[in-house]
């Protein structure tokens, strides 16, 4: 007897699962779409600020950046995408010696972006921006020079 | 209403104005299976482009949009890749069978695909057996199966063919025992007349509760018939990768594929003439007007329209329910929808024996 109970029970709950299953997916069916069509969208589209995307300099409006070539990205850097050159220049009043960047190269080709640069800056002279179109040509157009003097 | 016979008596006549009588039926048999041919391509390449759509709405995706507008040619050129692609044979796979297995599935299919009546005076195939040899012809698929996953010479390609004809046997049962459940309620076997019988009432209304249920067990058991999800372990991509077509490539592969997607068709055609009335427009008994606008929308229309609701449920079954185990799949046949079926021809034949119907 407790089996004939148990067949019409488990009929009438599969029967109604099986319909809030559809009932569900119905619903989903008429929600809105979340693709982003990408090329279409280009002006429209929201890229999540913190977004790795390239490895950029901030300068303010004078054109200065932070960087005092201390060379600790350089260091942290597990794949060696980042080299800065530097020049020792002497301040002629104090007569103190003094490290000044010349050129900040950074190969976008080789980055991972582990973001272990940026964490190791002390003065918070690198960051990555959330521009992510990268495809160019060749791959000497990948290696930046990210200060602009 | 629209008479299609109108258009078919036309050639004939036309035909036989400057040809013998044989000759003009010959090339009338040509014309004919030219027709359904096409027919059965364009509606194979709506069907994976509804298929892709509808799949992706249900899974809040977009689908394809990139080839043509709204990507209406992406199944065209999804063809072109197939019909480009070369064919592969195996080694130590039995050549002919491997060969003859795909030609026997598109057969079964097509011959299905013909017994249909479309619109009004646009039937084929139509004799006083016509839904017993629909049936017929759409059981010979298994045996196309059953040889590709017996020659593939591969092991999951067996199982896979073997899981689909235990399968398709079970459900052939509940598929014949709902049609002969519509059968006794409309009292003829004839594609034709099962549909000129509902221009007062579809037979869902006339024969309300029984055949509501055969509707339900009918579609459920169709698409295990075509082998779909949620009844899609003879494919079971996760553990077969691809079950009995495995080994198949380019057009062969794609005679599969085009058969599994025509004979989904076939099985929504069949529910909408035995439930919804065929290319029957909705009547009101009582309501002249009302009759008299559904009328003249062309039949055709009627029929494509109520078919592609039945395909979008048997998606919509698809993309909702996980697949079953093949226990599962074989209690829910021997143990659920047969004893249900069997009760409800017994109510199905009381309420025709004491007329209970409209």
């Amino acid at each position: 007897m407790n089996s004939i109970k148990e067949y019409f029970v488990s009929f009438y709950k599969g029967l109604k699962s099986l319909l809030i299953g559809m009932k569900v997916t119905l619903r989903i069916f008429f929600r809105k779409k979340t693709t982003e069509c990408y090329p279409e969208n280009r002006e429209t589209l929201v890229i999540a600020e913190r977004f790795r995307g390239t490895l950029t300099m901030p300068h303010d409006a004078e054109g200065n950046h932070k960087c005092i070539a201390c060379g600790l990205c350089e260091m942290a850097c597990p794949n060696g995408t980042i080299h800065v050159e530097s020049v020792t220049e002497v301040n002629e009043e104090t007569g103190k010696k003094k490290k000044v960047l010349t050129r900040y190269m950074y190969d976008h080709g080789s980055c991972m972006f582990c973001q272990m640069c940026v964490r190791a800056c002390p003065h918070d002279a690198i960051c990555f921006d959330n521009s992510f179109e990268h495809a160019v040509f060749t791959r000497g157009k990948l290696v930046k020079q990210l200060n602009k003097k | 209403m629209f008479d299609f016979a109108v258009v078919t008596q036309w050639v004939d006549t036309l035909l036989r104005s400057f040809l013998p009588d044989q000759a003009a039926l010959l090339v009338e048999f040509l014309l004919v299976g030219l027709c359904l041919l096409t027919a059965y391509a364009l509606i194979a390449l709506a069907l994976i482009y509804g298929e892709r759509k509808i799949c992706a709405w249900f899974q809040c995706r977009l689908g394809p949009n990139r080839v043509g507008p709204y990507g209406l040619i992406q199944p065209v050129a999804d063809m072109i890749k197939m019909l480009i692609k070369e064919l592969i044979d195996m080694n130590h796979s039995d050549k002919f069978l491997f060969r003859v297995a795909p030609f026997i599935v598109i057969i079964s299919s097509v011959l299905a695909f013909g017994c249909i009546p479309f619109a009004k005076g646009l039937e084929i195939l139509d004799f006083n057996v016509g839904i017993f040899f629909l049936l017929a012809v759409s059981s010979i698929g298994i045996v196309g199966i059953l040889l590709a996953g017996w020659s593939s010479n591969n092991k999951f390609s067996l199982i896979g063919a073997m899981r689909s004809g235990a399968q398709m046997i079970s459900y052939e049962l509940s598929i014949g025992l709902t049609i002969l459940t519509m059968v006794v309620l409309s009292g003829s076997m004839q594609l034709s007349t099962i549909v000129e019988s509902q221009a007062n009432g579809w037979f869902i209304f006339t024969g309300h509760i029984p055949a509501f249920i055969a509707f339900v067990i009918y579609m459920i058991a169709g698409t295990a018939e075509t082998n779909r999800g949620p009844f899609d372990l003879p494919e079971a991509d996760s553990e077969l990768t691809a079950g009995y077509h495995t080994e198949y490539s380019g057009i062969q592969f794609g005679f599969f594929y085009l058969a599994e997607y025509l004979n989904m068709f076939v099985v929504a055609a069949v529910a909408t003439t035995l439930f919804w009335g065929g290319w029957m427009p909705l009547h009101i008994p009582g309501f002249d007007n009302f009759n008299m606008i559904m009328d003249y929308i062309p039949s055709l229309f009627w029929f494509i329209g109520k078919v592609a609701v039945m395909i979008f449920i048997i998606m919509w079954f698809k993309w909702t329910f996980p697949r079953l185990r093949i226990d599962q799949l074989l209690r829910l046949e021997w143990k659920y929808l047969l004893p249900i079926n069997l009760i409800n021809l017994m109510l199905m034949v009381l309420i025709v024996v004491f007329g209970l119907h409209f």
